[in-house]
């Protein structure tokens, strides 16, 4: 296992440095001098130019600013927002929850809504619920999600009203904000209920946007997954000890059958990543996603060169720890 | 495979008659599965009819999709309260034609779509091919470059690209397309390292054959099933994608017909003219379906693992 774990980690290595150099590459790629872009029609004397060059290490060499970048990325720091003059780490933090909750709270229902329904599915093979399970999961694997959102808010927002359009809670609770969750947060608060049910009404359909690709995927996985495992043999061995069939199809079958569907739920990090950014667009949700669009609306390079660098971080470490449990739990893996 | 199989005696002969009726005989057996299976039928027919919409579009499109009607600022579809058959899916708010819109959007997305595949898989099957048959450190260097391509989320990638090159649909095409390419590397990567040891290609080898006509006569060939399969999911990966960019404000320009971009203009109007919001949306969501279905539909024809 060590040994994999080494091996693992030499292969991120590379990727994580090529990450640095796409993103140390992109403010310099820009056609043009990026200062000037920055500072756009506002206009600046060339004194404040040349110190802003200076402050972004631009007047260099290249070898020089790439060390500088990546040295200060090491220390964390990660340059300063022109539009908001705050650093980059301490405003990724604090969206970077609010993300997570809208990511989490998406995936644990994908899992629980689409877990039973590929088992079912998988169960009752070919039958009338299995061709509508999958003909459904189909459209939600093909939905444009940003269309999907709109047509949510258009549906319980607009028609039913329902829930509110857009933020994570009504401002007329003072919640402190001690973890970012605001699920979390509100049992501080001194109307931790109402502020509750504020909370779940922001959240509910940007989840239910953001969870829809997610669920069908998992349905989809389940059920084949599933359908692999009703056919071995020691199914039917269990069959015939005598056990009943619904303690066969959870006990023996499901415990077979989770492992690929974790996999993929654990790989999903780069899907959750990319539906927030629409999400989050959509709904005014103040996550990572919308500070990104907004960013490259504003011409704000520190944030998008530094939020890129840190999101592939995160996905590639994800994705390592997802593969270190799965040879952790398969030791067929690792000798390869 | 015919022409492979002259060069080679110690294969079975095969003449050209008998490799042609092989190959119908392939064909008649692949639509045999295909057309059993309902929902590729039903991809199919979705594709074929958005294809024939895309190529007819100025035919079928009753006004300009630019046009501005003046007077007529959002109105309602035909079926609605205001709404008149002059514009069977009404007008936008600048007064545009949402029916003509929506069929040339169909031209735009179809051609994105095309583009990003043909722009993907051939840059992805020739570093697939070069990793593949290669080998050593041009393998390895090709594909820690695709490990880095995967590690951004797509979105992201293509803002990316966006943010260096400008923001306009060609250069959303680009960078959607650099998003799909590590799909085809390493699928064609995989298929050549199984097929360059087989016996025909080692047989192509010792007979003379040099690597071009080893790559492209002998083994390309004998990869291109997976690459057709992976080429349809790209179309429908390119299509919403693009459209997503353009949602986002960093594809198409506002007066082109773009569903993702129709889409933009029209969140504002979501309480006023929600049919702004629908249309283009399930447009974009029938066509992906579309060849979503197709796909899965050649991907279980073509898979001999598949077949019962």
């Amino acid at each position: 296992m060590f040994r994999y774990l080494l091996k693992r980690l030499a292969e991120v290595i590379p990727t994580l440095i090529g990450i640095t150099l796409i993103s140390f590459a992109l403010i310099r790629l820009i056609p043009g001098d990026p200062v000037l872009l920055m500072i756009g029609e506002r206009g600046a004397s060339p004194e404040v130019l040349a110190e802003m060059r200076s402050a972004y290490g631009l007047d260099k060499p290249l070898p020089v600013q790439y060390g500088v970048f990546v040295g200060n990325a090491l220390k964390g720091d990660l340059g300063t927002s022109i539009t908001s003059s705050r650093p980059v780490s301490e405003e990724f933090s604090e969206r970077f929850t609010a993300t997570l909750e809208l990511g989490v709270v998406a995936l644990i229902l994908a899992i629980l809504i689409g877990l039973p329904l590929g088992v079912l599915a998988a169960v009752k093979r070919n039958s009338l619920f299995d061709y509508s399970l999958m003909t459904t999961s189909l459209i939600g694997y093909s939905m444009p999600i940003f269309w999907w959102g709109l047509i949510l808010i258009l549906i319980f927002s607009v028609q039913l009203g329902w829930t509110p359009v857009a933020g994570r809670m009504d401002v007329m609770y003072d919640v402190p904000h001690w973890t970012g969750f605001y699920l979390l947060d509100v049992w501080k608060s001194t109307e931790a209920w109402p502020a509750f049910k504020s909370a779940v009404s922001h959240l509910i359909l940007p989840a239910i946007a953001l969870g829809t690709i997610p669920l069908a995927t998992i349905a989809r996985m389940t059920r084949s997954s599933m359908l692999e495992v009703l056919g071995e043999d020691y199914m039917r061995t269990a069959r015939a000890k005598g056990l009943s069939r619904t303690r066969v199809i959870f006990l023996h079958g499901l415990r077979n059958a989770l492992v690929p569907v974790i996999t993929v739920i654990g790989l999903m990090a780069g899907t959750i990543v990319t539906g927030a950014v629409l999400t989050e667009t959509i709904f005014s949700w103040p996550g990572i996603g919308l500070w990104l669009v907004d960013s490259v609306r504003q011409r704000d390079y520190p944030v998008i060169q530094s939020g890129i660098l840190l999101i592939a971080t995160i996905i590639i470490v994800v994705n390592l720890l997802v593969d270190l449990a799965y040879a952790w739990a398969n030791p067929r893996l690792r000798g390869k | 495979m015919a022409v492979q199989a002259v060069n080679t005696p110690p294969l079975p002969p095969t003449t050209e008659a008998q490799a042609a009726t092989g190959f119908k005989a392939e064909l008649k057996e692949f639509w045999y599965f295909f057309s059993q299976n309902r929902g590729a039928v039903g991809g199919l027919v979705i594709v074929a009819l958005f294809v024939l919409v895309a190529i007819l579009a100025p035919l079928l499109a009753p006004y300009d999709p630019t046009l501005i009607h003046e007077g007529v600022f959002t109105q309602g579809p035909a079926w609605s309260m205001g709404g008149s058959m002059k514009h069977i899916f009404g007008t936008d708010d600048v007064g545009r034609d949402v029916f003509s819109r929506l069929i040339y959007g169909a031209r735009i997305s179809m051609g994105v779509g095309f583009m990003v595949v043909v722009f993907s898989l051939s840059i992805g099957t020739l570093l697939g091919l070069l990793a593949g048959y290669v080998g050593g450190w041009v393998d390895t260097v090709v594909m820690r470059a695709m490990d880095i391509l995967m590690a951004l989320p797509s979105i992201l990638l293509a803002i990316v690209v966006v943010t260096i090159l400008g923001q306009n649909l060609v250069n959303a095409v680009i960078a959607v397309g650099i998003v799909v390419i590590p799909g085809f590397v390493r699928l064609v990567r995989a298929q050549v390292m199984i097929e360059k040891n087989r016996q025909y290609v080692v047989a192509s080898g010792s007979f003379g054959a040099g690597p071009f006509r080893q790559v492209f006569v002998n083994i390309l060939p004998n990869c291109m099933a997976p690459v057709i399969v992976q080429g349809t999911l790209g179309f429908s990966d390119g299509i919403l994608n693009v459209a997503a960019l353009g949602f986002l404000g960093l594809g198409a320009k506002p007066p082109t017909a773009e569903w993702g971009t129709m889409l933009s203009d029209a969140r504002a109007f979501i309480e006023s003219a929600p049919w702004l919001v629908t249309l283009p949306g399930l447009c974009i969501l029938i066509v992906v379906l579309g060849f979503n279905l197709l796909g899965d539909g050649l991907r279980d024809a073509l898979d001999p693992r598949l077949k019962k």
